[in-house]
């Protein structure tokens, strides 16, 4: 039987990296993500095939309560709040493996009674790892779940926080040392104790890190989801466990380093380095003064006047897009244009939004073709070609301090070269600072014009005022 | 020893292939790649199945955590590839 559990479980991981694999182009996405599910199916069955699984009630159980609220959840979520519900995910999936941790813990207490399970040290480190990354994972991302929404703000005691986190590290590795070579199996209160301090340093990793940043921690938080599964399978001695979770390990890594790059950024200066709005940010008076009678104020009647003669528009949308639930106006403005003979792109810059390929999902949620999102790369030397760019709700990743700047705090960020375009009009609710806390040059240029508003309500106006021309 | 070398090794092999394939998957698809890896870490679920499948060794405690257990991995997995396929589905309609 055995064997074949095992094999059950290889055909599932062989089947997980098909899946993944589907991946690598929106055609076979779909079949790839259903041969995903049918290798968690199978990995299921080969679970409740265990000999160690004998009643099914109380899995069953398990399985109603969280089968139940996930499709709830699935259902009922907006495409413009995927960034909180992979956060929410990535938190779940670590508190999962903490309890496998925990539960794996108590059971090997009573097999080692009965003599049938003897304590080696890889099975302790493994204890630990486990709980650790479970843990932090878990706290970590309901930390950065609410700075998401906004409702924890940017910290500025950042000094703080890498104090305790300082303490958390070391009080684990002490109980680590006291757990791994003295008492196994009768430290229930240790374990727990742990597991409290675990929990702490999640929080307080997340909490010093700046709202800009967050596409990186929650892709981060993907990645430790995955060890954190490959650390219970070293807990349970499962491969497939351990195959399944590096794979998802991986994966957020690689998207972690992605976005990094996009920033100009290292992951420790993410991490440890504070909140950039926090440090360099201006204060409001400042950002007034920087402004003061200098932006061209337009609004939606000119805006169509522009687009009605233009032979080339890019749009490049940014959080403020998503906040507005533009997309679908978005879609129309351009089924529009390019009735009129107007070449239409999207430009997409690698930390648009909120997490990756955020603006990928929303423009797709309105039928946008993906063959028009354009990466960065390609969109920035077309950009001089162009006779209209509007920004939609972006700020810093259209910043030309970052290209020109050296004293610029995101100097050396790669940026859309939108300032290149013949005419750039930039939607947006106001003169507010982006992310990174600083005023943005581009408001100032002669060639830009800002429209103040709800980019939904500015887009509608806009395509009103179109009709009637 | 050899068993922690073996899943060791098994660990490190993964992270290689995980970083080849995931590589070639096109920034479009990310949001969908990150929902998708939800869904694939609730594979802890089979931790979890084992855990409170009732055999002798388990006590009251081991059962309840493994439960609430199987329920979170569900969530995971549940919506992971519900959401997943709801967003690949707006890619497809091309």
């Amino acid at each position: 039987m055995d064997v074949l559990i095992n094999l059950g479980y290889l055909v599932a991981a062989v089947l997980f990296i098909l899946g993944v694999k589907g991946l690598t182009s929106p055609k076979t996405a779909v079949n790839g993500n259903r041969m995903s599910a049918s290798a968690m199916l199978i990995a299921i069955i080969a679970a409740l095939l265990d000999s160690n699984v004998i009643t099914y009630e109380y899995i069953l159980l398990g399985v109603l309560i969280g089968g139940a609220i996930g499709a709830f959840i699935a259902k009922k979520v907006a495409m413009t709040d995927m960034p909180e519900m992979v956060a929410t995910l990535n938190g779940i999936g670590g508190g999962a493996s903490l309890l496998v941790a925990a539960a794996n813990y108590l059971e090997s207490q009573k097999l080692a009674e009965v003599g049938q399970f003897a304590v080696t040290y890889d099975w302790s480190v493994a204890v630990i790892l486990s709980i650790l990354i479970g843990a932090v994972t878990l706290t970590g991302s309901f930390v950065a779940v609410g700075k998401l929404k906004g409702k924890i703000g940017d910290s500025n005691k950042v000094s703080l926080y890498k104090w305790i986190v300082k303490l958390c590290f070391l009080t684990l590795i002490a109980g680590a040392v006291y757990f791994t070579q003295f008492s196994q199996l009768n430290s229930d209160l240790l374990i727990i104790g742990l597991i409290f301090v675990c929990l702490i340093l999640g929080v307080c990793l997340v909490m010093p890190i700046g709202g800009a940043d967050m596409p990186v921690v929650v892709s981060l938080l993907n990645s430790y989801s995955g060890l954190a599964g490959a650390a219970a399978g070293f807990v349970l001695g499962n491969n497939g466990l351990i195959i399944v979770g590096s794979l998802v390990g991986a994966s957020g890594i690689i998207l972690t380093s992605i976005m990094c790059k996009a920033m100009n950024r290292s992951l420790t200066n993410v991490l440890f380095g504070g909140s950039m709005s926090a440090q360099s940010g201006v204060t409001k008076s400042e950002n007034d003064a920087f402004y003061e009678g200098k932006v061209k104020f337009s609004n939606p009647d000119e805006l169509a006047m522009l687009l009605e003669s233009a032979q080339k528009v890019v749009l490049v949308p940014g959080y403020g897009l998503a906040v507005a639930q533009a997309q679908h106006a978005t879609r129309e403005l351009a089924n529009m244009l390019e009735k009129n003979g107007t070449e239409v792109k999207y430009a997409i810059h690698p930390v648009a939004g909120r997490m990756p390929g955020h603006m990928n999902v929303l423009l797709a949620e309105a039928e946008v073709p993906y063959d028009q999102l354009v990466d960065m790369d390609t969109i920035n030397p077309e950009f001089s070609q162009t006779d209209v760019a509007i920004v939609l709700g972006a700020n810093d990743v259209v910043n030309p301090g970052a290209a020109e700047d050296p004293n610029s705090p995101i100097f050396g960020m790669p940026i859309l070269n939108v300032h290149n375009a013949k005419t750039v009009v930039v939607v947006k609710r106001g003169l507010s600072p982006g992310f990174a806390g600083i005023p943005n040059e581009l408001f100032i240029r002669d060639n830009a014009l800002m429209v103040t508003g709800d980019a939904k309500k500015v887009l509608q106006d806009t395509i009103g005022a179109l009709k009637d021309l | 020893m050899e068993m922690f070398i073996m899943s060791l090794t098994i660990f490190v092999l993964a992270i290689f292939v995980g970083v080849e394939v995931i590589n070639k998957v096109p920034p479009t698809l990310h949001t969908p790649l990150m929902s998708g890896t939800n869904a694939i870490s609730g594979i802890v679920v089979v931790g979890a199945i084992i855990s409170s499948g009732g055999s002798d060794h388990t006590t009251v405690l081991s059962t309840v955590l493994g439960v609430i257990a199987i329920a979170l991995a569900t969530i995971n997995i549940v919506a992971g590839y519900m959401v997943t396929d709801r967003m690949l589905n707006m890619f497809k309609r091309k």
